[in-house]
């Protein structure tokens, strides 16, 4: 609980000062602490591979990602003023209007009923441990419980993943192709 | 669960402790004042042509963007290859079909010279 509250705070400090740094490239610096608060936070809920996937490919790939875009848009002009007027009240009350919304939610019994106990009872794997042997006892690791429920249950999702990953390739040099030539 | 963890916490406040250590030092070590060049990019090295702060060529992005999409696919390899022995023959077929579909997008790539530099 108290490392759970270490990371809360650390996090949403870090999001806030994402979000307030004139700095774009300080900006993406503090996102990757978010990403390595959510990957620890991952770790407390028994998801090792959720946890290594969280740093590889959020705090490698997609942040060197956005560094270059950042830099394709000219990190020295840093905004002074805003852009759109009127912007920040109306993102505040609408935020705070979602903030209400999942709140009331999350104290609806029927929600309740169907996101189970914090801490569920019986985490993923041990279900899917259950269902592959007959019996929680016989270990399995955790990658191996994604990988089963992933190439078993969810194996229509996972190919469609492929499309999904091949018009990203498509798209970014189609985008990207008028600048190459 | 978390207590194996121990040896990542005690590495972590170990290196903490050795850059507190090595930044202290210096700064209490080193020479004070901003001397001739001390505010230059490389104070001994090369001296910069222009500004670092000017817009990246869009390949940069480009290249960034081609290296995420494979690197979810070399994710996706992970849990598969440690029940590749369970999944058997369906599994290798499962894989072949996701590669496929994603070597399909790096024949285009290729071929419209994404991964070329010049």
């Amino acid at each position: 609980m108290f490392l759970f509250l270490l990371l809360a705070v650390v996090a949403v400090a870090a999001s806030i000062a994402m979000i307030t740094a004139r700095n774009s490239i300080h900006s993406a610096l503090f996102l990757v602490v978010d990403f390595f608060c959510l990957a620890v936070l991952y770790l407390t809920l028994n998801a090792e591979f959720l946890a290594a996937v969280q740093i590889v490919v959020y705090a490698g790939a997609i942040m060197v990602l956005f560094l270059f875009v950042i830099t394709l848009l000219n990190p020295g002009n840093e905004e002074t003023d805003d852009r759109l007027r009127g912007q920040r009240p109306l993102a505040v009350a609408l935020g705070l209007a979602l903030l209400v919304e999942v709140a009331l939610l999350l104290r609806t019994q029927a929600i309740r009923d169907r996101l189970g106990d914090f801490p569920p009872a019986t985490s993923f794997f041990e279900q899917v441990q259950t269902r592959i042997n007959g019996t929680p006892t016989a270990p399995i690791g955790n990658v191996q419980a994604i990988g089963i429920e992933l190439f078993t249950t969810y194996v229509l999702p996972f190919e469609v993943v492929s499309i999904v990953l091949l018009l990203a390739v498509i798209g970014a040099v189609v985008l990207a192709k008028r600048q190459l030539r | 669960m978390l207590e194996s963890y121990g040896p990542v916490l005690i590495l972590i406040l170990l290196s903490s402790a050795l850059a507190a250590l090595v930044l202290g030092l210096s700064s209490i070590m080193g020479p004070r004042g901003l001397g001739r060049g001390a505010r230059d990019t490389y104070e001994s090295g090369i001296i910069p042509t222009t500004s670092a702060r000017q817009r990246f060529p869009v390949r940069f992005a480009l290249l960034a963007m081609l290296f995420l999409v494979f690197d979810i696919e070399v994710i996706f390899f992970y849990p598969w290859a440690v029940i590749f022995r369970r999944l058997g023959l369906y599994g290798l077929i499962e894989m072949l079909l996701f590669i496929g579909l994603l070597f399909v997008g790096y024949i285009y790539a290729f071929k419209k010279g994404a991964l070329n530099w010049e």
